[in-house]
């Protein structure tokens, strides 16, 4: 449990994945104009990495290994994302027409999301089990959440100040991130002194 | 061989497989577009203004299409010509829509009140309000720059004095300009309703008073000149219940502020 814990808490803070590691940067400067669309878009990432998670693992271990097929994940593991999300948007779109509507365009959006990719790769990598795995898949997306959020607050103060013309929009933004990454640097070490 | 065959064979099986469910799932679940949903949508204006009380024309046009307890009229910037066109097609009686229009509850115009501070910063209301609490003197003033102006699709709301005015020949009832307000001046009321309280601050009498020339000191002479018991003062401020108000005109002659006003358009 402790173990499990020790991986949630460190990639929500130490190693979150869009400031830390930098996968999902292109969702997190482009959705985070607007706190609301920011958390839907946050909530479908979630959402995608647990089922990614849960759906690549077993390929991986049953599939690919025993036939010594390790160098295919790559190309694999997208191939089973984008059918899955497709899936899942369908059967959503039919079934939960209410969590449809709110993930909204999110959803086809991140089928070939780079963080979501990253997750399920990361897992085969850290030689995580399966429930280590899922674990780290809810930490991943909670740390893309915790950035998503926080980047969303930032932007709105950005949008309404006074900037030089030529840090106007997209440099000011880029700056703002790069400030926001370093700050998450100084959590490093935390988890560790927390679990000790 | 083998080394070639059977890295092709699982890449192409899961390929195959992902693609047969999509079809499949694609094929079974999918979900059937109403027609009727289709034409009360194009009946509509989309201005997507959000006065009707949902998200946008699409979503009224759904919800009248799935729940016909939803009223056909609840559109404002299309009128009784849209409600009968939708009554039309969903077959439903026909309502007069009730028309509305925008005012705005502040008086504080230059001879009346002052700006506390010099504001250099982008020239929005919206930006203004989040320095401090915005530039003028009453925290509840129009603060001038004129961001309903520019969101009202309809060319109905000017700044005169600095601030805004609306006409309410032009005016739609859209309640863009609403949302648009940072310190939620403007309301929406029924065209019936023609005298109303241009004040909207909320702050005690003496303050007001000092503040601004024309604001609400919570005197409470309309609530006694009123016969209709129409006009209440809560947290210093007159508001007036429109469906008890008659437009006498009372209350109007009885403050001593000049903030009830009438904008019943003379003929």
């Amino acid at each position: 449990m402790k173990e499990l814990l020790i991986i949630l808490m460190s990639l929500v803070l130490v190693d979150n994945f869009v400031l830390s590691k930098f996968l999902g940067i292109c969702p997190f400067l482009g959705v985070s104009k607007k706190l609301d669309s920011a958390v839907g878009m946050s909530l479908a990432v979630i959402f995608v990495m647990l089922l990614a998670t849960a759906v690549t693992y077993p390929i991986y271990i049953h599939l690919l290994v025993p036939h010594g097929l390790e160098y295919l994940q790559t190309i694999v593991f997208i191939l089973v994302i984008a059918a899955l999300v497709q899936l899942v948007e369908i059967i959503l779109k039919k079934h939960v027409p209410i969590l449809h509507r709110s993930l909204g365009v999110y959803l086809p959006l991140i089928t070939t999301n780079c963080a979501v990719l990253g997750v399920t790769l990361l897992n085969i990598d850290e030689g995580y089990s399966y429930v280590q795995a899922l674990v780290n898949a809810i930490g991943a997306g909670l740390g893309f959440l915790l950035a998503m959020v926080l980047f969303s607050g930032v932007r709105r103060l950005i949008e309404h100040n006074d900037i030089p013309t030529a840090f106007k929009g997209i440099p000011s933004i880029l700056i703002a991130a790069s400030i926001l990454s370093v700050s998450f640097m100084g959590f490093s070490g935390v988890v560790d002194g927390i679990f000790k | 061989m083998e080394q070639y065959l059977i890295p092709m064979v699982i890449v192409a099986g899961i390929g195959i497989f992902a693609g047969a469910i999509l079809t499949i799932a694609s094929k079974f679940m999918a979900v059937k577009v109403n027609e009727a949903a289709v034409k009360v949508r194009e009946a509509l204006p989309g201005v997507n203004c959000g006065a009707c009380g949902y998200a946008g024309c699409d979503d009224y046009a759904a919800s009248l299409v799935n729940d016909h307890t939803v009223k056909a009229n609840l559109c404002t910037p299309g009128g009784s010509a849209v409600s009968l066109k939708i009554s039309e097609i969903l077959g439903i009686s026909f309502e007069a829509a009730e028309g509305k229009y925008a005012l705005v509850k502040c008086s504080g115009t230059f001879d009346k009140t002052n700006y506390v501070m010099d504001f250099k910063g982008i020239q929005s209301c919206a930006a203004n309000k989040m320095f401090y609490r915005g530039r003028g003197a009453c925290s509840k003033a129009c603060l001038g720059f004129g961001d309903c102006v520019e969101g009202c699709d309809y060319g109905a709301i000017s700044m005169v004095n600095g601030v805004a005015k609306i006409d309410k020949l032009k005016c739609v009832g859209c309640s863009v300009c609403v949302r648009k307000c940072p310190n939620h001046l403007i309301a929406i009321v029924p065209s019936g309703l023609t005298t109303y309280v241009g004040c909207s601050s909320q702050d005690n009498g003496a303050k007001t008073h000092r503040i601004c020339k024309t604001g609400c000191i919570a005197c409470k002479k309309c609530e006694e000149a009123c016969r209709f018991d129409a006009i209440h003062v809560a947290d210093y401020l007159a508001e007036i219940d429109p469906d008890k108000c008659r437009n006498c005109g009372m209350c109007i002659k009885v403050c001593p502020s000049g903030i009830i006003k009438s904008n019943r358009i003379k003929k």
